[in-house]
């Protein structure tokens, strides 16, 4: 036992000593990094991956769609909150009037992108309330709100509020605590994505006014991730350019960046987007549920951006690409992170984006795991898809390729994840639910979005921004 | 494939709960999965994944040890011609005679390993997993070619249920299932595990080959005349007794364990895995600097007591199981250090102990194994460390914040 004292000491100090020195050698680039920070700092990101899929929008053109049939509010898209209704069936809502609040904390609304009737609540297992459908009716009945009001409330009661997140846990902030930043991401780096200054447009105004509000809210600072070349000068904001494939944009992988979230600390995100719609509240005293989609993927006849409605149904902002609805896999958002729809539901409220991709174009491949085809593919060497490039746009169809299986290759995850965090074993700690473990090794930093990339490059195939999300909310549990 | 697909769809309802197979359940997701790639869609989280899955990267290693298998059958055959006199044999006589030596120790290790995996698979009503298909081989690989068919059945079936599945199936091994067969063998018989006799084959492989041993014969591995050389001088002969270099050992035509002896066919698989980036660089390179250096060490300081240390320190790679454990063995992700700066350390420490064991323990001539499994069990605490000074990085944030 002696022997292995000794041991345990010298591979101790010698891989404390190395790690002092690497240690010592990134924080000397940082402090220079930071010497140029006045200006506006730049970070290059290596890890990543931008996956190039068909159906990228080419022509940049919008078209408006028609008034939607029906619109709806899906209470799932409101991480944290548990609602509890103020409208009943039948009953008129304004535009921008609340349908309800959180069992928690009253003051947190989500209000009605329309005006209309409320048509349905519909409700899945457990009398959960899966959507709220709202039949519009096309007046112009809409909430204004008394800018005189402390921010916060505006905020509160505008509907604005739930289009926030906090870290830690990736939730609607809770109200009354003043975070210690606000950190605002201006590009969205996911496959297809949109290109949020088109999805702005006009409304890029905004965005000072915006940053003077929240500058307000926060004991910190607001600071805005840029990509290269897009020029956003914000007084009172700091600007930081990034650099970098996929998760570039993510708010996460900016913040870790930047000014990391300690544990105790709290912070605001959001996308530029939302900045913008905080700044016309606070400048007309409305709300504007209008909103900019790009409508992407292999599966689009004419990829586009549409105009139209928060919650608006699918088949009024899609109208003539729904041609092959039984092949397809109708997302909201990207094809990483965000949500499947049916034909028949409606455009959920965080997402500018739709991605329509094959459900499965290839039934019954042959021993697909020895295949030498070059179009099968993947971003490792073990397949030979890497010999003609990996930057070509390619086909990609929902199927998971593979069974799941116990982690087993090394660094996959870490060379998704363009943060200072050890992926592998926080998920590991976070599947074997060791609570002090996933704190120290900086749950409080992610939401499961950040993982969305390890998870499609996974040899392993786990489920891993489920496992996030679970440990979030058991985490969340348990400090509540 | 159509056929096929419907012959599938139609014997499946039997294997389902309720069927007449439906113990077999395992056995027939196994079959279907290894024929088709799954239907399977995702159901949450990213809705897209990457075309590579465990079977592949498995398999690939299994590619991998493919040159090694193929080269380890001819220097089986090509051993047994030169030990009965018949040197002149054709190289694919050679090959053939090593195919029939080696291909019922394969079926061993296979149909043992794999029979255990399925009813475990079974048991826990869970996916057959791939991980046997690489240990499957890598056993008749690092086995010696004499050891008794029931021994290498014991080992394997020790193996696998003590060294894998008690710990929970494939990727939750603390230690590389095929080296413990390997140290089970050498444990437990250890007369049958060194010497003379253990490698190379002299009697007929299922009909094939056999003779009278030509005089002077002597069935030694190169490491076995060194741990027993006196004098100075040391005096490496092959089976014939004539002299052989350092190239005979590069090339491979020396007795040893199948897959170890020739170190070009282990460099194609290095390449292969270094390629399709399966295997970590990092730890591969440092077992190679780790060894080196420490047989420089160990030349520098040249003692008759110690006769390895005589050996100059790239012989002392090309010799014995040195460079199969680097490439195949100590790069198991699974029982290896999984953080970046762990991999140097882990692949370092083997390298330094395998020589060290060498050179300093004549007890065992051979410190591959024994270097490899010690570093398995510090693996897990070498990556401790490294991940201590993340946790301790962010503490000390959140501190000066404070």
């Amino acid at each position: 036992m002696g022997e292995f004292c000794q041991w345990n000491d010298i591979l101790l100090t010698m891989s404390l000593g190395i790690n002092y020195f690497l240690y010592l050698c990134a924080h000397i680039i940082k402090l220079n990094i930071n010497q140029n920070n006045n200006i506006m700092a730049i970070v290059k990101l290596k890890k990543g991956f931008d996956i190039q899929l068909l159906g990228a929008i080419s022509n940049p053109g919008m078209s408006d769609a028609d008034r939607p049939k029906s619109v709806a509010v899906v209470p799932d898209d409101f991480q944290g909150i548990i609602p509890r209704m103020e409208k009943k069936e039948g009953e008129h809502v304004a535009c921008g009037e609340p349908l309800y609040h959180d069992k928690n904390h009253e003051a947190i609304k989500v209000v009605s992108p329309v005006s209309g009737t409320v048509k349905e609540v519909r409700r899945g297992e457990r009398r959960h309330i899966d959507a709220i459908v709202i039949a519009p009716d096309g007046g112009n009945d809409v909430i204004t709100h008394d800018l005189k009001h402390d921010a916060e409330q505006v905020l509160l009661e505008s509907g604005l509020w739930v289009m926030m997140r906090q870290r830690p846990y990736d939730v609607v902030p809770a109200p009354g605590v003043k975070p210690n930043n606000v950190f605002v991401t201006a590009f969205d780096s996911a496959p297809l994505a949109p290109d949020l200054a088109v999805v702005l447009g006009e409304k890029s105004k905004y965005i000072a006014k915006g940053v003077e509000v929240l500058a307000g809210l926060t004991a910190g600072k607001v600071y805005i991730g840029v990509r290269e070349g897009q020029n956003i000068e914000v007084p009172g904001a700091v600007v930081t350019t990034f650099v970098g494939p996929h998760p570039a944009g993510n708010v996460g992988v900016q913040i870790n960046n930047t000014v990391p979230v300690n544990k105790g600390e709290v912070v605001w995100t959001m996308d530029i987007v939302t900045l913008a719609r905080i700044g016309e509240l606070f400048t007309s005293g409305k709300v504007s549920h209008d909103t900019v989609v790009a409508v992407t993927g292999e599966m689009v006849q004419q990829p586009r951006y549409v105009k139209c409605v928060m919650g608006a149904d699918l088949e009024t902002v899609l109208k003539n690409e729904l041609t092959n609805v039984a092949h397809s896999r109708i997302i909201n958002g990207n094809v990483l992170t965000g949500v499947k729809v049916e034909a028949t539901q409606w455009l959920r409220a965080p997402y500018r984006h739709i991605t329509i991709i094959p459900e499965n174009n290839h039934p019954d491949e042959f021993m697909g795991w020895v295949s030498l085809c070059p179009s099968r593919f993947s971003i490792y060497r073990t397949f030979t898809t890497w010999l003609g490039g990996l930057k070509k746009p390619v086909s990609f169809d929902s199927r998971i390729k593979g069974g799941e299986r116990a982690i087993v290759r090394t660094g996959e995850y870490d060379a998704m994840l363009p943060m200072d965090i050890y992926g592998e074993f926080l998920i590991k700690a976070i599947i074997s639910g060791d609570i002090d473990k996933m704190e120290q090794l900086g749950i409080y930093e992610i939401a499961p979005e950040d993982f969305a990339l390890a998870e499609f490059a996974d040899t392993s195939k786990l489920e891993l921004q489920r496992i996030v999300r679970e440990g979030l909310d058991r985490l969340r549990a348990e400090m509540s | 494939m159509k056929a096929l697909r419907n012959f599938m769809n139609k014997i499946e309802p039997s294997f389902r709960p309720g069927g007449k197979l439906a113990k077999l359940e395992s056995v027939y997701d196994g079959m279907e999965t290894f024929l088709f790639t799954p239907n399977a869609t995702s159901r949450s989280g990213a809705h897209i994944h990457d075309g590579n899955d465990m079977k592949r990267t498995m398999i690939t290693v299994v590619v991998a040890l493919i040159p090694a298998l193929l080269f380890g059958m001819y220097n089986i055959g090509y051993q047994h011609y030169l030990a009965i006199g018949h040197s002149h044999e054709g190289w694919f006589t050679m090959w053939l005679y090593g195919l029939l030596a080696m291909l019922p120790v394969i079926v061993v290790s296979y149909v043992v390993g794999l029979g255990i995996e399925f009813i475990s698979a079974q048991i826990h009503h869970k996916e057959i997993q791939e991980g046997f298909l690489v240990t499957g081989i890598l056993i008749p690989l690092i086995v010696p070619i004499n050891t008794p068919l029931w021994m290498t059945a014991v080992a394997t079936a020790f193996a696998v249920i003590f060294a894998k599945e008690v710990f929970g199936g494939t990727g939750m091994n603390i230690f590389n299932v095929a080296l413990i067969t390997r140290a089970f063998l050498f444990f437990a018989y250890p007369s049958r595990m060194s010497g003379d006799e253990a490698f190379v084959k002299l009697d007929s492989a299922l009909g094939m080959g056999g003779g009278t041993v030509v005089d002077g014969f002597t069935g030694a591995t190169p490491l076995g005349q060194v741990a027993t050389n006196v004098g100075d001088q040391l005096h490496m002969t092959n089976i014939m007794g004539e002299p052989i270099s350092c190239l005979d050992a590069f090339i491979g035509f020396i007795p040893g364990s199948p897959g170890e002896t020739s170190m070009i066919a282990i460099l194609l698989g290095a390449a292969l895995l270094l390629l399709t980036g399966i295997a970590s660089w990092r730890i591969m390179c440092s077992v190679f600097v780790g060894g080196l250096g420490m047989a420089a060490l160990a030349h520098a300081l040249p003692s008759a007591t110690y006769p390895a240390s005589l050996l100059d320190p790239w012989t002392q790679l090309c010799l014995g199981g040195f460079a199969f454990g680097a490439v195949f063995m100590a790069t198991d992700p699974v029982t290896g250090a999984r953080t970046k700066i762990g991999q140097y350390i882990y692949g370092l420490l083997i390298g330094v102990f395998a020589i060290l064991i060498r050179v300093y323990n004549s007890g065992y001539p051979e410190g591959m194994m024994l270097a490899i499994l010690l570093m398995n069990a510090f693996a897990p605490l070498i990556d401790h460390c490294v991940v201590s000074s993340n946790i301790k990085r962010r503490a000390r944030r959140a501190a000066i914040k404070e």
